[in-house]
């Protein structure tokens, strides 16, 4: 525990450190190779990397083709132009036909900071988890990041992953059994009283969150769902059966994304009291990354509270 | 195959174009008949492809680009072989694959799905530049319709092919000069086509679309150009070969009734015959 490494940065040397194993691998850019740091592919296999300039519709059009011809293209971007501007060409050229196509998101949520929110992206775990086959993922530090990346490279279909911008602490290194598996999710830590199901930065909030709860006597488990699609339901609903009260935590709207997807899991197969931790559907603003956070409530202390909210419903006070 | 068995082919895939629209009393027949004839063309003469093993990695390609010319695609496929010429009825049905934009998960010989106008070219230059790195000599098509150059994506795909000097890709565009609102003229005017794509780093070919001679010379012209991607502008009239299709903007996506189609069937079945005389 303890390097802090942006998983933008962890996915741009894992790719490159695998680029002569699988010759196959092809790496897209839009312009943005320093940021996505698709950059250390570039230096590693330029002949396997094509900038493609600031035209995300067609690089996604381009990697489907080449994925045709047995390449595994990897595109990248902001999250916001490479799942939103692009979305249509990734519903209709990449996930209708089923190809092998894998969709970077880079500087995924408010923690883009200064930049303000026309690329500030809240909105991808929403709309990349409604196409239908999509498998949507946002790993929360470096050392899952990594082995990520060579899971999806494994991986034979469509898939999106958010990249954060941020230098965050590595947390999963230390975990014991630790394995990388699209569609599980991790226990870190385990409680009783809730589970904060928690994916991306958030999940070394929650962790803090669960320390500052334990203080005030609350005994909280925090679970990794680094895979928001296909969601790890067993998890879920163990979860929610042994401990009661689930807060779920993302960078992102709390429309559309996690939140949404355990709270739509749950409401069919086990009710208990969710609340949502997230932006609250509004848009982001300029600011330093953590000040930024701080304004929008993306914070442990944002996510304790949500913790003993979802305490309190469990005992069967719900505001009125 | 001489210019009258391509005429001969290109008629019979007329006939099962109108034929299986009429049946799902619904389709694209005007832009299927203006592109046919290049189709028939591509994968009579030009494309070097196996029915047999249809994802044969070094076959040629053909993207349609324009997916709403299904009823061209489909046709032409199933005289060549990939599929029995029956499957055809199960267009845009419910209890078949043969979905109303061209698909490729369940139809052999298609190598690409479309339908949002703009995607395929696209993946037509990803399927070009990947030959180049594979070091691969097949060659890539594909057909756009005039109305679908609006799209700003065909404009970032055509600066795609220039960077990467894709001699292996031959687009063509079916100018037909109308789309569903009217004369492409009126809707978004597109022209200069030759020098826009000049422009844009391609070598353009102008060709009459229905002229298999014409066609030939453009696809030559195309296959010996080096160091940059083939553009043909082929002028062709929509809804060619059924008279009171031809040139009506009306017929972009609308079946014909009963009566409009045995109009269209016997001119049709007279022009094969003719050509099987």
């Amino acid at each position: 525990m303890g390097e802090k490494i942006a998983t933008r940065e962890a996915y741009g040397k894992a790719l490159a450190a695998v680029a002569d194993k699988y010759p196959e691998l092809v790496v897209f850019e839009t312009d943005l190779a320093g940021a996505t740091m698709s950059k250390y592919f570039q230096a590693a296999c330029p002949e396997r990397f094509f900038d493609m300039g600031i035209a995300e519709g067609d690089m996604v059009g381009v990697a489907a083709g080449m994925s045709t011809c047995g390449f595994k293209p990897f595109v990248n971007s902001f999250a916001m132009f490479s799942a939103g501007r692009a979305w249509e060409q990734v519903r209709n050229s990449v996930c209708y036909p089923g190809l092998n196509v894998k969709i970077i998101g880079s500087h995924g949520g408010l923690s883009v900071g200064e930049d303000g929110a026309t690329h500030q992206c809240i909105e991808d775990f929403a709309i990349m988890r409604v196409i239908p086959g999509m498998t949507v993922l946002c790993p929360c530090d470096g050392y899952e990041m990594q082995q990520a990346v060579e899971a999806l490279i494994n991986y034979d279909g469509p898939a999106y992953m958010r990249l954060g911008r941020l230098a965050v602490e590595t947390v999963t290194d230390t975990i014991p059994g630790y394995k990388f598996e699209i569609g599980k999710g991790i226990v870190l830590k385990d409680g009783t009283d809730v589970t904060i199901i928690a994916v991306g930065m958030n999940v070394q909030m929650a962790l803090k969150a669960a320390e500052l709860l334990e203080a005030d006597g609350i005994s909280a488990r925090v679970v990794d769902m680094h895979t928001i699609k296909p969601l790890d339901k067993e998890l879920v609903l163990k979860c929610a059966k042994e401990t009661g009260a689930i807060v779920t935590s993302e960078e992102a709207n709390v429309i559309g994304g996690l939140g949404a997807a355990v709270s739509e899991l749950l409401s069919e197969e086990y009710p208990v009291p969710v609340v949502r931790h997230g932006v609250n559907d509004e848009f982001g603003r300029s600011g330093k990354a953590p000040a930024v956070l701080e304004a929008f409530g993306i914070t442990a202390e944002g996510i304790a509270a949500k913790a003993k909210e979802a305490v309190a419903k469990k005992a069967g006070q719900f505001s009125k | 195959m001489d210019k009258k068995m391509l005429s001969l082919e290109a008629a019979k895939a007329r006939l099962l174009a109108v034929t299986m629209v009429h049946d799902a009393a619904s389709g694209h027949p005007g832009g299927s008949l203006s592109c046919i004839d290049a189709l028939t063309y591509l994968y009579f003469e030009e494309m070097n492809v196996d029915v047999k093993n249809p994802h044969w990695e070094d076959r040629d390609r053909f993207v349609m680009s324009k997916g709403h010319c299904s009823p061209a695609v489909y046709p032409v496929l199933a005289l060549k072989g990939f599929f029995p010429v029956e499957d055809l009825k199960m267009f845009r049905r419910i209890d078949g694959h043969m979905s109303g934009h061209v698909e490729m998960k369940y139809n052999p010989g298609v190598d690409m799905s479309t339908g949002s106008l703009g995607q395929g070219i696209s993946t037509a230059v990803g399927m070009a530049l990947a030959g180049k790195v594979s070091k691969k000599d097949y060659r890539v098509y594909a057909i756009m319709g005039d109305g679908e150059i609006a799209e700003g994506q065909v404009w970032e795909a055509m600066m795609a092919a220039n960077k990467y000097k894709l001699d292996n890709l031959c687009a063509l565009v079916d100018v037909n000069g109308l789309q569903i609102d009217g004369k492409t003229a009126d809707v978004m005017p597109t022209e200069p086509l030759d020098k826009k794509f000049e422009a844009f780093g391609w070598h353009v070919v102008k060709c009459d679309g229905h002229d298999f001679d014409s066609l030939a010379a453009a696809y030559k012209e195309a296959k010996e150009t080096k160091g940059q991607p083939t553009m043909i502008l082929a002028k062709t009239v929509k809804g060619k070969g059924v008279s009171f299709m031809e040139n009506q903007a009306g017929w972009h996506g609308k079946a014909p009734n009963d009566e409009q189609f045995a109009v269209a069937k016997a001119e049709l079945e007279a022009v094969i015959k003719e050509l099987e005389g």
